[in-house]
């Protein structure tokens, strides 16, 4: 039965952007703790690490986004879980973040002078005593217009899910359509929030960026 | 404990090798268009008339903030709702050339703010035309400039071209789907269509090494 597009339909689509946020969030999360160890993997003196690390980030970054949530969700139950969208949307997306972040930091660190690791080693500081008070302090400031650059591409990654059947913004349109048969309101509905979610995001990134680069030829 | 099954999949392996040969066309299709709506884009951006580049900035900003799944959505659902219906096929280009337009735009708009004005000026003195001044002073040169992030943002294209799966217009993932609602070896089906994609990004990836080596390789002017 097709009935009308009515106001409870678009708060239904509206109150759907707080899954496509919870999942952003938990993506990005995970998302930062992978990429971090893949970043400190990659710019580590060990070979095999590096090397591993590579991999990972290659493998991600040269497949298509759907493959790898299919992948995931159709690999819960190769594992022995039991199907779960959230679940399967959750691991992919971090898997997904995990090696952008990881790349994006892997310039941050690298972009910090070697003479700052010199100088460190010289004060005898450890491994971890040198990343956590001279590399990453330095490396974050760097990373920080580009890591909220990717957050607007992971944002709009979640509206994937929708394909693996976990109910975010972009299903909820769809459940919707089906419904009213509305497509260009529905679908419009949608992208605007989605553009109220990522404009925002992107207009900072852009200002970071500007004022980084001003700061650095300065 | 599960058992990996890839006879299914190794049997119909040509449904997807035709698959990925779809993929490979509709993306070269897509770069091709999307390369010229990108330069026209960009030389609208940089052309100094604030209308144009007032039009061009909405349209790269509402693409580049609105995930690529709600566009091909929208044209394909959404438009005929408004007298214009496409196939699926024509729909998925569409969306690609729109997508991959609205970031080769900003691409090649930052080639061509990276020409110093000089070099413009020189093209002038040795009263070379307007239109020979952008193609071989500035495009060319901007192109090499940006030629790594326009590459990266082709295979990119690639990848995200098998969302178009989801309206069912023909690629390797629809092959793909189909052979999942035929064998049901779901784990094994996209763990070999996630290997060809890797494949063929790979394959991009040599190709346009080649190209750059081929037509970029006259020596930088410092």
């Amino acid at each position: 039965m097709i009935r009308v597009f009515s106001s409870a339909d678009v708060w239904f689509i509206v109150m759907a952007v707080r899954w496509t946020l919870i999942l952003s969030a938990i993506a990005f999360a995970g998302g930062a703790l992978g990429g971090l160890t893949i970043a400190l993997a990659r710019t580590s003196h060990i070979t095999v690490l590096r090397r591993c690390a590579a991999g990972f980030i290659q493998v991600f970054q040269g497949t298509p986004l759907l493959m790898q949530l299919f992948l995931v969700y159709f690999g819960l139950a190769v594992v022995g879980l039991p199907i779960n969208p959230l679940l399967a949307a959750a691991v992919a997306l971090t898997l997904h973040a995990s090696a952008y972040l990881g790349e994006i930091w892997r310039g941050s660190i690298e972009s910090v002078p070697s003479g700052q690791t010199e100088a460190a080693t010289a004060l005898s500081l450890s491994y971890a005593d040198r990343m956590r008070h001279v590399i990453l302090p330095q490396a974050m400031r760097i990373a920080t217009a580009p890591t909220v650059g990717f957050l607007v591409q992971l944002i709009k990654g979640t509206s994937l899910a929708s394909i693996i059947g976990f109910t975010e913004l972009t299903r909820a349109g769809q459940i919707v359509n089906n419904a009213t048969f509305k497509p260009f309101l529905v679908f419009g509905t949608v992208a605007i929030l989605y553009f109220i979610l990522c404009w925002p995001l992107s207009l900072l990134a852009r200002r970071m960026e500007t004022r980084m680069r001003r700061a650095i030829t300065r | 404990m599960y058992h990996f099954n890839f006879q299914p999949v190794l049997e119909n392996i040509d449904l997807l090798l035709h698959g990925a040969w779809l993929t490979v066309r509709l993306s070269l299709m897509a770069m091709v268009l999307g390369l010229i709506v990108s330069v026209a884009g960009a030389v609208a951006k940089t052309s100094g008339i604030r209308l144009l580049r007032w039009l061009v900035d909405i349209y790269v900003e509402v693409i580049r903030n609105t995930p690529f799944l709600i566009q091909i959505f929208f044209i394909f659902f959404g438009l005929p709702a408004v007298g214009i219906s496409m196939s699926p096929n024509t729909a998925a280009l569409v969306a690609l050339v729109i997508n991959v337009g609205a970031y080769g735009t900003e691409i090649i708009r930052a080639g061509i703010e990276s020409i110093p004005q000089g070099q413009i000026e020189a093209g002038r003195a040795l009263a070379l035309s307007p239109l020979q001044i952008l193609r071989h002073v500035v495009l060319k040169p901007a192109l090499r400039n940006i030629y790594p992030a326009l590459t990266s943002q082709f295979i990119y294209l690639m990848l995200t071209s098998s969302v178009v799966s989801v309206i069912s217009a023909n690629d390797l993932a629809s092959a793909g789907a189909d052979l999942n609602a035929k064998t049901f070896a779901s784990f094994e089906v996209y763990l070999v269509l996630t290997v060809m994609y890797f494949l063929l990004a790979a394959g991009f990836s040599a190709v346009f090494a080649m190209i750059r080596r081929a037509v970029f390789s006259y020596p930088a002017s410092r």
